[in-house]
């Protein structure tokens, strides 16, 4: 693992939904070795602990996005700044996602401010991706052009109907795995999003699932940010900001 | 540039500035900020006999100017401390301050025991986790465990001997001086204050383990005042901690009583803290033209 801490210029603010910011950050280094999955640690003014928060797209050797939501003080003060201004960053952090140009075949799964993550891996797999993205509601959708753009098929779920498919993405996904074995699924959302993704994938389908947790040095010397892990039959403690967050789903004890 | 080096049971340390124990790990990952040769020291993640596990997450709670954490001594074990960290960290020309634990007496000393025939440059015995035999309460919260637990690693080892004392005591300079009694070369202060934060929303406590150790800006007057109690009462050196975030937070503390200080939360914030504040105290140091830190050690002049 390779990373940096530095301050870097936000070139682009923009709001895609209510209270959730993308951010477009100009960093050379960071994002010429940044891979899907990976993850940022933001300095938030005020507060001891940075935030992580994952990369959403990757232009190599200019910039890096991220998207995020509003969820408590520290998001918020990192949403105060604006274009032009220095956002201060531990980056690229963790292991992403395994990325493999031989696959034919994958399927995205995001559950709400889930679906960041998912939006840098459909750029790679563009029309080789089937993107199932869910949400509360409509108004709740976000991301919905930009990953039309990359070419992957795209499926909407809002729980209230009220958008694309009523229900969750498990119904959907059920559907694409009993029409053929993908290469691999890939999910990031709410763990009980995660859980049943990874039961329907059982032991036949590849499946890396993005895990959260609480952070403090994000780089693994703190031990903060434990989870349980299963390797070969034997329960240790991995570590989401150095051995993840992207895990194996067969991986995961929960 | 003022000379920042110091000295602590006859260890020259170039400069006073040492990362904290648990928040640094076996300093791989700092690497890859800066050189640890340019860290006064560096005190390792607590140590125990054998592997440990630690605590449920979540382990981490934010707090007013601070944070709880529960990590529970989460390690390897000393073992693998001493065949895969120790020969690592003590290529980096630094001092190495192995930090260990334990539930008995017998495993402290055991784990000290260890260590001394090792090249490790000192030991930093942490006196405020449970003791098994004694019911689950901290050997550092009670005088007799405090210096029974400091007697037997001092037995088993030559190394110099720093004990590290909780600070959720009554009288800190009883414990202070039970410890040095009982054999300590130095001590070192103060660990994390017990807190708890629940969330109102779930009625859940935030961390798993329900209280944690508090520790960041908000501990530093806390801090200060028990380093300053401390460091009057005994006749060993003080290494002062506990909220320290810039130079001047370190000189303060040294003018409390501190031969050198340790810092730890502020290293999340800003990873290259302990390397900033060693070079903010020369600033200081040298905008008062005071030529040595050491000059500042327990200068403060009490009303
Ligand atoms: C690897 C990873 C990637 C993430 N990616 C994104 C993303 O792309 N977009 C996005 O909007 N959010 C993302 N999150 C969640 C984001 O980190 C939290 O929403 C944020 O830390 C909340 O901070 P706060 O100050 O607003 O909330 P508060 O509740 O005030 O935070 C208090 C403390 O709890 C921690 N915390 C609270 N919720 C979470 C959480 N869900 N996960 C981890 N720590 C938490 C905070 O970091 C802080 O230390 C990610 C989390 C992780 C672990
Ligand atoms: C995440 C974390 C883990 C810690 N682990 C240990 C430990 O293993 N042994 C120990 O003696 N102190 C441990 N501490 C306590 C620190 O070494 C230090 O005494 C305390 O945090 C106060 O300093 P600070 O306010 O600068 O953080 C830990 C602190 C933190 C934040
Ligand atoms: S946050 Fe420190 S080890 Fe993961």
């Amino acid at each position: 693992m390779k990373y940096t801490q530095g301050k870097f210029i936000i070139t682009k603010k923009s709001a895609v939904g209510q209270n959730i910011y993308s951010y477009t950050i100009s960093c050379p280094e960071v994002s010429s070795i940044a891979v899907p999955g990976q993850f940022v640690h933001i300095r938030a003014e005020g507060h001891t602990l940075r935030r992580p928060i994952s990369i959403c797209g990757i232009d190599p050797g200019r910039t890096i996005r991220i998207v995020f939501e509003i969820r408590g003080e520290g998001t918020a003060a990192i949403a105060r700044l604006n274009e032009g201004d220095l956002i201060d960053m531990i980056a690229p952090l963790g292991k992403g996602f395994t990325v493999n140009d031989d696959f034919k075949k994958v399927i995205l799964v995001g559950g709400g401010i889930g679906t960041p993550p998912m939006l840098s891996l459909a750029e790679v797999y563009g029309s080789r991706a089937a993107v199932i993205c869910g949400f509360r509601s409509c108004n709740a959708a976000i991301l919905q052009e930009d990953l039309k753009k990359t070419g992957a098929q795209l499926i909407l779920c809002t729980d209230d109907g009220s958008a694309g498919v009523h229900g969750f993405v498990t119904d959907p996904l059920a559907e694409l795995l009993e029409k053929e074995t993908p290469d691999a699924v890939y999910a990031c959302g709410p763990m009980p999003m995660l859980r049943s993704v990874a039961e329907l994938c059982g032991k036949n389908v590849f499946c890396e699932i993005s895990l959260e947790e609480r952070m403090a040095c994000g780089i693994g010397a703190c031990l903060g940010c434990a989870c349980r892990i299963d390797r070969n039959g034997e329960e240790h403690f991995a570590h989401v900001c150095k051995d993840g967050p992207v895990f194996n789903a067969r991986e995961v004890i929960r | 540039m003022a000379d920042l080096s110091v000295n602590i049971c006859g260890i020259d340390l170039k400069n006073p500035v040492i990362p904290a124990s648990g928040v640094f790990g076996y300093g791989r990952e700092y690497e890859e900020f800066y050189p640890l040769s340019e860290l006064g020291g560096i005190a390792t993640k607590g140590t125990t006999l054998n592997k440990r596990t630690g605590n449920l997450s979540p382990r981490i709670a934010e707090t007013p100017g601070g944070m709880l954490n529960s990590v529970g001594l989460q390690n390897p074990g000393i073992d693998h401390f001493i065949e895969t960290e120790l020969p690592y960290l003590l290529k980096k020309d630094t001092v190495i301050i192995a930090n260990i634990a334990g539930s008995t007496p017998e495993e402290c000393a055991a784990v000290a025991e260890k260590l001394d025939s090792t090249d490790v440059h000192m030991i930093e015995l942490n006196i405020s986790c449970p003791n098994v035999k004694q019911g689950g309460a901290a050997f550092g919260t009670d005088c007799t465990t405090a210096s029974e637990v400091t007697r037997h690693v001092r037995r088993s080892t030559k190394k110099p001997l720093i004990v590290k004392l909780s600070p959720n005591v009554t009288s800190i300079t009883e414990i202070a001086k039970a410890v040095e009694a009982a054999g300590a070369d130095a001590l070192s202060l103060i660990n994390t204050l017990l807190g708890m934060r629940i969330d109102i929303d779930t009625m859940r406590p935030v961390l798993r383990n329900n209280v944690g150790g508090l520790s960041g800006p908000a501990v530093f007057p806390v801090a200060v005042r028990m380093v300053w109690q401390t460091a009057n009462a005994v006749n060993i050196p003080v290494i002062g901690m506990g909220g320290i975030t810039t130079g001047r937070d370190a000189v303060e503390m040294m003018m409390a009583g501190a031969a050198a200080v340790q810092v730890g939360a502020a290293v999340f914030e800003d990873p290259y803290a302990p390397v900033r504040i060693a070079a903010e105290m020369n600033e200081f140091l040298d905008s008062r033209n005071i030529s040595s830190v050491r000059d500042i050690i327990g200068a403060v002049k009490p009303w």
